[in-house]
């Protein structure tokens, strides 16, 4: 059986696409052989800057005939039927076979398809692979109208079997196959024939193209390691680097290179970034010192002076970056033993955070007020002090006005720490700055420091309540200010750190802080249930031009209320810009009625229910169920996130043992039996089960147990000790299932039957204390 | 081993000479001030259309926002860009370019060259295209880029584009570590000029106007009459009533268009853009790209039957 090889010569394919590249190559040609009927014994794809390349073995070298038979329309069906039937077979109206079925005369198409030859098989599959390919992003070249990744030079596509090799004979867009490839662009520049994929393989090689990227980055990591090693150094450690090197090379070659002295002195991370982001270079550490001080670039030629003046090139280029890092390191050193971190805090407040919100909310400076202040709220929860908490969250955004930032935005947070550092910041204030954007992603660590968390919480609780307010929240795959990440940040932060903290609490104090603030930027009203407010006041209270409370003094206190109005000067263009629909009451007269709410009641809810929808992505990836999750969220105390986990994944445990999965069914049939009888009789059985009615051994070792569980289910329930009392409410599904099993409810007597429905009434108080299992499924 | 060129005007020259050898007219840079030479129209507008073009030229370019009072020794924010296009892109452009490399003195076998994704946008000019940055021992030299779309318009032939940072690439090339004190001409005549000699006052000058003098007001005013200007000249009706000839004012249009941009640009250097603005303006100025690529198109030039 004939082998397949195939390979796409084009221009350099960007590394981050091409292991995909490869793997869809190999699928889509697999999947194509197949479904024409081939089959193959296995498939191999590999992928340089330069080529796609696909191995199949075992080919078969046709597929074999089919025929199939297909039933149509009755003889004497309307010709519309039978046309539909043709077209959908494929065949002509003479070639029809009338034959008798159980309804009469029917129409019968035989359709014949015979086998096809491996080539001609090949040749279709390949065109269609090249035309459909699914590039992240593709792109035309000169006047044609072919899309590939870049300009696609040649296609080699040859069967071989111990024959010989064969041509596939193919044309994309006047690309014509054939058996021949090159090698690397500069050393072995010429074209040549390759016979089958060993001998490709081969050739290749020998004109200087490793064809595999895992071989090419073994080798780099190979030779790197070993230079670093000979001079009693080591390479830092990077797959991602190593992954893109490997694709930005045909033929690599490993220099290891110097850093200048002069910038030995900058944190090792300064050095990092800027040679891994502009330079893809590789780290190179002295073990016993932790200093980065040599760098790995990895060259695609091989020079007469062994890439000598390559390695000169490259010194000169990192020289001059490095220049560029140092210079800004001593210039926003000197400011901050000058002035501290205040020369940044100052300047950020020209610069806008978002200008939806407003130049009052949306600057940097009146962010990090916020945040400050939430900071402190938020300290004596998670056991910081309230003044470092402060002080961690006035400076740890200062580094973004800072120069170094400016250059390297990826270094934000990190040049925050150092320069807290030198600017005589200590107790965990440096650490906050750079700890207070974490986590960052669901791997990512979780800052432990009691000044990094509270900071770190209140940055994101801040920058979630912001677009809450102004109603800027995700929706679908939309979410540009990554509230959803901020969100779990929030989660992780809390829950990992076993911290009590009412969200709602916190969002309350944020949210009674800025309120004023938020009415002086927001030149709009926001009603709550216009309709309602409609009655009750009459929207001819509402005007423009006045404060908050002015329109509905008298509404919910004070504290909870209706209506955000402030001054616009024109309704119709914020309206317009906000895309808002509002009512706006202007001289007694509507002017533009309102449909958008955003009470504070309201948006709190619904942000607390977006952590909860977040809480429940979280907790699946730990293997609880949605169900479970709901029902310990329709529990009060549903803000304390630590508190919420606490309980679902004791509940969770309980109702993954024997004990508690039965005893949800218990539940459900003493609450069915209950809610029947409520219904039936009009009134609520609460209360008054007594013991002295209780005739049967099972009912009174029921009444038993259920005391038992009370006297241990209320302590531990005030003591948060969940496990404790699911384990005493699991323990009640023996009795309960005996009390089911001996005991009719309904019994004869009135008496008899009350009594047994309020001792089914103690079951579900019980049970519903410790979670609400009505929502549990199953 | 091609021998090594001895200044800055030596590499204009060899970059001249090569490209005028592989069959590109060589034009003069465009007389207004321009963000980047993608912006003369011999790029912008002749990457558009049918009608195949090829031109090489150098470009003076300004970015207002880089000026560093000629203290840096990288960044200008005045500077020189060598532009290429060629459309439709020859199947052997990457040889090409790699022939103009070799032509100053640049050796492929002593070097890295790498090709290096870089996917180009410009959000001014409603345009894109795919490329990649070019790499020598890890400088990036070039940008070279396959047109998509300009001024929302897909590029059917394609283009192939070429822009070489001239100073950054002959100061490798000429072994210079500040910009300042690169060879201008040939330092063996007997009046030698460093391109300090040349720049390094202007730089001075520029910087300072750009970043506190220049009258925003004035500026602002420019932009808004630019933009009309450009509407207005577009809004005309194709016949001139005079000869009574079919005649789209394109380029007179397309002027306005780079007004616009370039105020926009001296305007951001100012700072009295703020991010939100930001976005507005380019949007403005690509409405009037947008809309200049729309008059090409229906022009002799632009591909239009005549």
């Amino acid at each position: 059986m004939p082998d397949l090889l195939i390979e796409l010569f084009s221009e350099e394919i960007p590394a981050r696409m091409q292991t995909r590249a490869a793997d869809d190559l190999r699928k889509l040609v697999t999947d194509g052989l197949v479904e024409a009927g081939l089959t193959y014994a296995g498939a191999a794809a590999f992928s340089t800057p330069r080529r796609l390349t696909l191995s199949i073995e075992g080919l078969t070298a046709e597929s074999k005939a089919v025929r199939e038979e297909r039933k149509g329309p009755k003889v004497g069906a309307p010709d519309q039927a039978i046309e539909g039937f043709l077209r959908g077979a494929g065949v002509a109206r003479e070639d029809l076979e009338v034959r008798d079925d159980k309804k009469g005369q029917t129409y019968f198409a035989v359709i014949e398809k015979p086998g096809r030859m491996a080539a001609d098989i090949i040749a279709e599959v390949l065109e269609n692979t090249v035309r459909n390919f699914p590039w992240p992003k593709s792109m035309r070249w000169g006047d044609g109208p072919l899309k590939w990744v870049r300009p696609l030079h040649s296609i080699l596509c040859i069967l071989s079997d111990e024959a010989g090799a064969q041509i596939v004979p193919l044309d994309v867009d006047g690309i014509t196959s054939g058996n021949t490839t090159r090698g690397h662009r500069f050393l072995s520049p010429d074209a040549f024939t390759v016979t089958n994929f060993d001998d490709y393989e081969a050739k290749l090689k020998r004109a200087n193209v490793v064809l595999r990227a895992d071989e090419r980055a073994e080798a780099i990591w190979h030779d790197a390691t070993h230079q670093a090693f000979a001079l009693g150094l080591e390479v830092v450690e990077d797959r991602g680097l190593l992954a893109e090197v490997a694709g930005l090379v045909e033929w690599p070659v490993v220099l290891l290179g110097r850093i200048d002295d002069a910038f030995l002195g900058l944190p090792p991370e300064v050095l990092q970034t800027s040679m891994k982001e502009h330079q893809k270079f590789f780290s190179v550490r002295n073990p016993k010192t932790g200093r980065i001080e040599r760098f790995v670039t990895v060259a695609n030629m091989e020079t007469a002076d062994n890439g000598a003046t390559i390695l000169a090139g490259n010194q000169k280029v990192l020289s001059a970056r490095l220049s560029d890092a140092k210079f800004f390191w001593e210039n926003d050193l000197r400011t901050v033993e000058r002035q501290g971190m205040k020369a940044w805090t100052d300047q950020l407040a020209n610069v806008t955070f978002h200008a939806k919100i407003g130049n009052k909310l949306g600057s940097q400076a009146e962010r990090i007020e916020r945040i400050a202040s939430l900071s402190r709220e938020i300290a004596p929860h998670v056991g910081a002090k309230p003044d470092l908490a402060e002080e961690a969250a006035r400076i740890a955004k200062a580094d973004l006005a800072s120069e170094m930032v400016y250059e390297f935005p990826e270094l934000q947070g990190l040049m925050g720490r150092y320069y807290a550092q030198a600017a005589g910041h200590d107790d965990g204030v440096p650490a906050a700055c750079e700890e207070h954007y974490s986590p960052l992603g669901p791997s990512d660590d979780v800052p432990t420091g009691p000044v990094s968390v509270a900071v770190a919480l209140a940055d994101k609780i801040d920058t979630l309540s912001i677009f809450w307010a102004i109603d800027e929240k995700p929706t679908g795959s939309k979410d540009p200010f990554a509230l959803r990440r901020a969100a779990l940040g929030v989660i992780r932060l809390v829950v990992e750190n076993r911290t009590a903290l009412s969200i709602d609490e916190i969002i309350n104090a944020w949210w009674k802080k800025h309120m004023s603030a938020l009415n002086e930027c927001y030149n709009f009203f926001v009603l709550d249930r216009p309709e309602e407010r409609e009655n009750e006041y009459g929207l001819d209270k509402v005007r423009v031009n006045h404060g908050m409370f002015s329109a509905f003094p008298d509404v919910d206190g004070g504290n909870e209320f209706s209506v955000l109005c402030v001054q616009t000067p024109d309704a119709d263009k914020f309206i317009a810009e906000n895309s808002y629909s509002l009512t706006f009451v202007k001289d007694g007269e509507r002017v533009i009625d309102a449909t958008q709410r955003i009470l504070p009641s309201y948006w709190k809810a619904d942000l607390l229910s977006f952590f909860h929808d977040r809480l429940k992505v979280f907790l699946k990836d730990k293997g609880i169920r949605h169900d479970i999750i709901d029902a310990c969220i329709a529990m009060p105390g549903n803000d304390d996130l630590t508190l919420l986990v606490k309980r679902a994944e004791a509940l969770a445990e309980t109702l993954a043992t024997d004990d508690g999965e039965n005893l949800i069914q218990g539940f459900k049939r003493a609450n069915n039996i209950l809610t029947q009888a409520e219904e039936k009789d009009g009134v609520e059985y609460s209360f008054g089960a007594d013991v002295k009615f209780a005739e049967d051994a099972a009912e009174k070792a029921l009444f038993a147990a259920l005391d038992a569980a009370d006297a241990k289910i209320a302590p531990a329930m005030e003591a948060e000790d969940f496990s404790t009392a699911m384990h005493a409410m699991a323990a009640l599904r023996a009795p309960i299932d005996a009390f089911f099993t001996d005991v009719q409810v309904n019994a004869d007597s009135e008496i008899l039957r009350r009594n047994r429905l309020n001792l089914l009434s103690r079951i579900r108080n019980i049970c519903l204390s410790v979670a609400d299992l009505t929502k549990i499924e199953g | 081993m091609a021998d090594k060129p001895r200044s800055f005007q030596e590499i204009i020259l060899r970059l001249q000479t090569y490209w005028a050898s592989k069959g590109c007219a060589i034009l003069q840079p465009y007389d207004m001030e321009v963000g980047a030479g993608t912006f003369h129209p011999a790029t912008t507008l002749r990457a558009l259309g049918s009608k195949p073009w090829a031109a090489a030229y150098v470009q003076p370019s300004r970015r207002p926002t880089d000026g560093r009072y000629g203290e840096n020794p990288n960044r200008l924010q005045h500077y020189y860009q060598y532009q290429v296009l060629i459309k439709p892109s020859p199947p052997d452009m990457q040889d090409l370019y790699l022939g103009s490399l070799e032509a100053i003195g640049i050796d492929a076998t002593l070097h890295d060259i790498r090709f290096v994704e870089d996917d180009w946008e410009s959000p001014t000019l409603g345009a894109w295209g795919l490329g990649w940055e070019v790499w020598c021992d890890g400088m990036e030299v070039s940008q070279f880029t396959y047109f998509q779309q300009v001024g929302g318009h897909d590029c059917k032939p394609v283009s192939g584009e070429l822009t070489y940072g001239l100073e950054r690439l002959a100061m490798y090339v000429l072994g210079v570590d500040h910009v300042m004190d690169m060879p201008f001409n040939d330092p063996q005549t007997p009046i030698p000029l460093t391109y300090g000699d040349i720049f390094k006052q202007t730089e001075q000058e520029y910087s300072r106007w750009n970043f506190d003098v220049a009258d925003t007001a004035v500026l602002l005013q420019h932009f808004v009459d630019a933009e009309a200007e450009c509407q207005r000249i577009l809004d005309a009706p194709a016949t001139d009533p005079k000869t009574g000839a079919k005649i789209i004012m394109v380029h007179p249009a397309y002027d306005q268009c780079i007004k616009a941009s370039h105020v926009f640009n001296l305007l951001d250097a100012r700072g009295v853009i703020s991010v939100t603005e930001r976005q507005a303006y380019i949007g403005r100025v690509r409405a009037l790209a947008k809309a200049c690529a729309d008059a090409f198109v229906q022009t002799e030039a632009g591909g239009a039957a005549a």
